[in-house]
């Protein structure tokens, strides 16, 4: 494999953008979908795509939507997707390290931080720079693309659940979960993550399950 | 249209300090090694909860049993044939859409 950016070794920025190419595909659709959804909201062309590119968080901007459209109120759409965001906080804790530069290109860099770029960067336990900042600029590129289409031409797209695209999102996490398995450590965080995760959905609300499914990585804390 | 533009802010506000808050707050300091021990577990953590978030979550919370699962199921049986991301990616989109179909 080439590394155009970094010929001394290590994925460079054009590997992160070829890696998440076969998800950008499906966040494409689903910026296309976020935008018809939007539109019928009642947010207009421009909020929405405003939205795609300083939030930048799929889950959370639909559930906004979604309140909007139902007539709940700024308040619950806030509190709600600001929930399904706080993920981000321990993810962007954990790219802290591998980030470089002055704190504004630093607070830059971390907004390209989503759950597929993230996921994508992992190497070794650690965030590679190079392969958040290609994948997360794909990403972005598609989503924010993808809500531009959608709430200019939505009509003429086709639902991305017809296509099977929602079932794209699971696959990536599991194939990217399989190369993380190394060791009886990481094993027991992936298998407490699930647990917490299962036994919050029914009860708890969003984002919630995901927040507390971060605490299994706690099982690392006395290992080294 | 007012509601709308509070809420694109304040998403995208407090969604920005929350993705900045780790590398603001550790800047280029090394944390401590349980710390960083922690750290290195929580993709597998969070991958896992994301895989059954998103398999099995519903628009509304709680669970929902539809197609996903058929597509999951296609991208495992891929990934014991060790097949690389496009193709697992692929076979999970093309059995949902499969199962959605002849639904």
């Amino acid at each position: 494999m080439r590394h155009p950016t970094r010929p001394s070794g290590g994925p460079g920025y054009l590997d992160g953008v070829r890696a998440a190419a076969p998800i950008g595909v499906a966040a494409f659709a689903f910026g296309v979908s976020f935008g018809v959804l939007a539109r019928s909201a009642g947010m207009g062309r421009l909020a929405p795509v405003v939205m795609s590119l300083t939030t930048f968080a799929g889950s959370a901007q639909f559930a906004a939507a979604s309140i909007l459209a139902a007539g709940g109120g700024a308040a619950a759409a806030v509190a709600t997707a600001v929930l399904l965001n706080l993920r981000y906080g321990p993810m962007g804790l954990s790219a802290a390290s591998t980030l470089e530069g002055p704190w504004w290109r630093r607070a830059l860099t971390a907004q390209l931080v989503v759950d597929e770029s993230w996921a994508i960067a992992q190497r070794d336990g650690r965030i590679d720079r190079h392969l958040l900042v290609g994948a997360g600029l794909l990403l972005v590129v598609g989503w924010v693309g993808g809500t531009a289409v959608g709430v200019l031409a939505g009509d003429l797209v086709a639902d991305p659940a017809s296509l099977g695209l929602d079932a794209a999102f699971p696959a990536l996490f599991l194939a990217l979960l399989v190369g993380q398995i190394k060791g009886r450590s990481r094993l027991l965080a992936a298998i407490g993550g699930a647990l917490i995760a299962l036994a919050l959905m029914p009860v708890a609300g969003p984002g919630v399950p995901i927040i507390a499914a971060s605490l299994a990585c706690l099982v690392g804390a006395r290992r080294s | 249209m007012t509601a709308v533009w509070v809420t694109v802010a304040a998403v995208g506000l407090a969604t920005m300090a929350i993705k900045a808050a780790g590398t603001l707050l550790v800047g280029d300091r090394t944390l401590p090694p349980r710390a960083q021990g922690a750290l290195e577990h929580l993709a597998p953590a969070l991958l896992a909860a994301l895989v059954v978030s998103q398999a099995l979550g519903g628009s509304g919370g709680g669970f929902a049993v539809d197609a996903r699962l058929a597509g999951l199921a296609a991208a495992a049986v891929a990934l014991v044939f060790r097949a690389p991301l496009l193709l697992v990616v692929t076979v999970a989109a093309a059995t949902a859409a499969l199962v959605r179909a002849l639904a």
